[in-house]
């Protein structure tokens, strides 16, 4: 478990360097100069033109040594010191963060957790039922196959536009002002789901084809053959296959992270929801560079958190990884 | 969208390890052809493909206006305009075709380009081994974790210009590893066989052995997962589109649907507009998906249905 | 008689129409015989194995039966059937190492499958469990383990005790020693053997293509070729006086004890078996066997040359003249249209 685990922080620790080395380097990398291309937008006065890139390349560390300017950079994120939005001047870019961050983790965790729970239980219902089946297995690949910003459009025009079910867009109702009353929570809550749906969906199909896919490998497989042979009722062969199964799902889980945190981006600015894609988005319009370098610094830091929790989940249910201490032979 | 997820799928086939009953069993190479045409995902997925890249191909020419032609604004879909038009009074159905080359050219490009990456990756970790299987494998973990997304966007918002070639390499350059994994693990598989052990002791080099008696027997499983990455490029290009970060000057199904957000298509109901881009993008990456899984079954006899 | 196997014949779906793997099979197996059934691979011995306890899906009865301690076993019914697995009729599988499931204790794993039998007392199996992995040497502690924590012998002998834990009258090994080394392979054998002598097991089916190993552990060896018998007679018998030509082969072209030959094409005979799927009338040897005559292109039938040696061989019927007893297999009758005359 030990060597597990220290394998996997390994991993993360070198993917946060990366991630860290690239997010410096981007900007460095692309031929132009980003401080030019952001004061490009306004009409300035030559002498208020020298000033600003003066200081804003000192601000944004275009100045001095490759090397020192990537050490400057290293210094800020280790005291999480993110700078200043440009656009949003002159909140900090960690209290942006700060304050979209609440509504993103309010879309993604319920979506990522209901739609794996629910989604494994429909696939290992579809392998058992051949009737099930028959609609699970098409629709699921229907939801697989459909982009985000459809799905992010389409539904929300049906039931937002076309029946007046949910509001359309935003974090809560453009007439209230948030406080921790019942009906700012009931606005919060009916804003909150059908980008919440959006995401949902999207992953339900994937997660519900692996499951049904792998059980129906797994109930093929020798051990089941053995336990068939030796009398084992069905249902406790497809118990046996399903937890088989659940091992290889869970390391998608993980690897699928990725995927949803960018669905989730689209769902985001698509709906106008107050979350870290929006302020992305925002970023990018504003060509706000130090929100778009602290926001890909804070996801690259989400997403790793995210691994190790699953990496603790698997441990949990893979006996291979908890007992590869115990050198037991091969 | 967790296509990805469908490439772990353990029952894809590793060439000759099913047991059959009898050597009179072994599948001949028109079996293949047999199955292929009798199964029914396989025929219907394939055949809505098809459908739709004639569309793509000749779409452009048959249909009667230019995306640039101008008409009555934001109209419904009329006999002269088939899916109506938008908020410049372009022709939506002369965008959605043209739309539909630039995914699948997308697709294409970001499936090939992973392709060639993860094949190389793929076939050198696993043929090596060692210290450098370790490397590329944490490479690969690494660029798994990273967001594609999330880096595409960064990249592109510092780019003025973008073409279509650069979405579709770099969408290619984010989603290698999957390959690389299925290409290292088949690798890992088969050079312990006999037949590679022969070719080995017989003084050929690594490379063409790999080349010769290594990549073949894997050509079936490497087809399904560039199929899936085909799939997922064109769904991650729609989204990169949606946020404006499309290659400049294109018309795309993304784009397309980040026009009709962005100019409140949801408000005035204005369903022509965003409606069939997703559609048929759906439809696209759904008979993938399904001609996939019927393919898979033709490859491996184990998941025929009896 | 443990087992009694009647005319069995099992055919396996497929595009070009069934295939019939096993043709007409009969053979009886005597209380506390362990019978070794060889053949190459494709012969159809795996799929008697099979048949008689699990039929998969593609496969199916296509005739014949098999009676074990006189009862008949209902092998198309899947229900009745697995109520009989594991206690009446067990399975040693061919792959063992990968046979148990990974994300179990094995103690747990033989507690789900006594409540899958519906066995009150479980107590008093455990302490007979116990009693049986002490017997070979291993502790009890391995109940608390997972599969992988196993070596390749020790998931060998797991498997062993617990196919046999409820005492099966018959026990199928299918090729329980082709994954093993010289030493292991002994001691499995010798598990076998022990096993038979204390009555955990009445009777068992050795199948393997490899004849080195059955002449250590087995009472009797029955030889398989194309989907039929060629040969059954003690070990002795067939290792020391083989009568079938194809028999005469596969003993001749024997390598060092132990040493696999798996898909062994034999030396000095030239061609392969014959394809199942359209098999040739008479004699399935024919087209490689030295001897034969006009004859063979009838089916020859499976005929008790000596008490307890049968042999299906026009040539070797001939030479052993009138006294033997010929027996004619249902099966033979039914294909006679091809084959006038089988009987005489």
């Amino acid at each position: 478990m030990r060597r597990f685990l220290s394998r996997k922080l390994i991993t993360y620790l070198i993917a946060f360097v990366i991630g860290v080395t690239v997010d410096w380097g981007i900007p460095r990398l692309i031929p132009g100069d980003p401080v030019q291309a952001y004061l490009s937008q306004f009409r300035l006065q030559p002498a208020g033109y020298d000033a600003l890139y003066k200081t804003m390349s000192e601000a944004f560390g275009t100045n001095g040594s490759a090397w020192d300017q990537y050490m400057h950079y290293w210094q800020s994120i280790l005291t999480w010191n993110m700078g200043v939005s440009i656009g949003n001047f002159p909140a900090r870019v960690t209290t942006l963060i700060g304050q979209a961050l609440p509504y993103t983790l309010a879309l993604l965790i319920p979506a990522i957790v209901l739609s794996y729970i629910l989604g494994n239980r429909l696939g290992a219902a579809a392998a058992r039922r051949k009737g099930l089946d028959n609609s699970v297995l098409p629709l699921g690949y229907v939801f697989q196959a459909m982009p985000y910003p459809w799905l992010a459009l389409i539904i929300p025009y049906l039931l937002a536009v076309v029946w007046h079910v949910f509001p359309l867009s935003g974090g809560y109702s453009n007439s209230l002002l948030p406080t921790w009353s019942w009906t700012f929570i009931g606005s919060l809550l009916t804003h909150w789901f059908l980008p919440f749906l959006t995401v949902f969906l999207v992953s339900l199909g994937g997660w519900a084809i692996g499951m049904r896919n792998l059980v129906i490998y797994e109930l093929e497989n020798d051990s089941s053959r053995y336990l068939r042979a030796l009398g084992a009722r069905e249902r406790v062969i497809r118990r046996y296959a399903y937890r088989n199964a659940s091992l290889p799902q869970l390391s998608g889980l993980a690897l699928q992270l990725g995927v949803v945190v960018g669905g989730n981006i689209v769902t985001e600015i698509a709906f106008q929801y107050p979350g870290l894609g929006k302020l992305l988005y925002t970023a990018i319009g504003n060509k706000d560079y130090f929100l778009l370098q602290g926001i890909f610094i804070f996801i690259i830091i989400g997403v790793l958190i995210a691994n190790f929790v699953i990496d603790l989940v698997f441990i949990s249910i893979d006996p291979r990884t908890r007992l590869s201490m115990q050198g037991a032979p091969a | 969208m967790s296509l990805a997820d469908t490439l772990q799928e353990p029952g894809a086939p590793v060439p000759g390890a099913p047991a059959r009953p009898a050597a009179a069993l072994r599948p001949r190479r028109n079996d293949f052809l047999y199955y292929g045409l009798r199964n029914k995902k396989l025929v219907f997925g394939l055949g809505l493909e098809i459908l739709l890249v004639i569309l793509a191909i000749i779409g452009p020419s048959i249909s009667p206006h230019n995306t640039t032609d101008y008409f009555k604004l934001n109209a419904s879909p009329t006999g002269a305009n088939w899916l109506g038009t938008d908020f410049q009074g372009h022709d939506v159905f002369a965008q959605l075709v043209n739309g539909l080359r630039e995914s699948y050219l997308v697709g294409a490009l970001g499936a090939v380009s992973a392709a060639i990456v993860g094949m190389v990756l793929g076939f050198i970790a696993g043929w090596r081994g060692g210290i450098l299987d370790e490397i590329l494998q944490l490479l690969t973990n690494v660029i798994v974790m990273i967001p594609s997304l999330v880096l595409l966007v960064v990249v592109g918002a510092y780019l003025n210009t973008r073409s279509v070639l650069f979405e579709g390499v770099f969408i290619g350059l984010t989603t290698w590893p999957w390959v690389a994994r299925a290409v290292r693990a088949q690798t890992f598989s088969l050079r312990s066989r006999e037949f590679v052990d022969l070719a080995r002791l017989s003084g050929k080099r690594p490379t063409s052995i790999v080349i010769r008696d290594i990549a073949p027997n894997m050509a079936s499983y490497l087809f399904l997962v560039v199929i899936l990455l085909f799939g997922s490029s064109m769904l991650l290009a729609a989204s990169y589109d949606f946020l404006g970060l499309g290659p400049s000057g294109v018309v795309s199904l993304g784009g397309m649907m980040q026009n009709a957000n962005l100019n409140s298509a949801l408000f005035f109901k204005e369903w022509w507009w965003f409606f069939p881009p997703g559609l048929v993008l759906t439809a696209m990456v759904a008979s993938l998906l399904v001609a996939n899984v019927g393919l898979d079954e033709v490859f491996n006899p184990k998941l025929r249905e009896s | 008689m443990s087992l009694t196997v009647e005319n069995l014949s099992v055919a396996y779906r497929s595009r070009r129409g069934d295939i019939t793997a096993v043709d007409s099979v009969s053979f009886r197996l005597a209380d506390g015989e362990i019978m070794g059934l060889a053949g190459e691979s494709g012969s159809g011995k795996s799929t008697i194995g099979n048949a008689l306890i699990y039929m998969d899906p593609r496969m199916k009865l296509a005739g014949g039966k098999a009676l074990l301690d006189g009862k008949e076993l209902p092998l198309s019914d899947n229900d009745a059937m697995r109520k009989l697995r594991m206690t009446e009729v067990s399975l040693v599988p061919q792959y063992a190492m990968s046979a148990l499931p990974p994300t179990r204790r094995i103690g747990k794993i033989i507690a789900d499958l006594l409540k899958s039998h519906g066995i009150k007392d479980r107590d008093e199996v455990l302490s007979e469990l116990l009693r049986r992995l002490e017997l070979i040497g291993l502790k009890d502690e391995i109940l608390r383990r997972y599969a992988f924590e196993l070596s390749g012998g020790m998931r060998q002998r797991v498997t062993i005790i617990m196919s046999s834990l409820l005492n099966p009258s018959l026990l199928i090994a299918d090729e329980v020693t082709s994954a093993l080394d010289v030493s292991t392979q002994r001691a499995v054998g010798e598990m076998l053997i022990e096993f038979r002598d204390r009555g955990y097991i009445k009777s068992a089916i050795a199948i393997t293509h490899d004849l080195s190993i059955l002449a250590q552990i087995a009472d009797s060896i029955t030889i398989m070729y194309a989907g039929r018998l060629a040969e059954k007679a003690s070990t002795a018998a067939i290792t020391e006086a083989p009568l079938h030509p194809y028999t005469q082969a596969l003993i001749a072209s024997l390598p060092e004890v132990g040493v696999r030959h798996e898909d062994t094409t034999l030396t000095g005979i030239p061609g392969r078996p014959p394809s199942l799927v359209n098999p040739p009338s008479g004699c399935r040897f024919r087209e490689r066997c030295p001897f034969a005559f006009e004859k063979c292109t009838e089916t020859p039938p499976f005929a008790e040359i000596r008490p307890g040696h049968q042999v299906a061989c026009w040539k070797v019927s001939q030479e052993h003249g009138g006294g033997a007893r010929v027996t004619v297999p249902a099966g033979a009758i039914a294909d006679s249209a091809s084959t006038k005359g089988t009987g005489k």
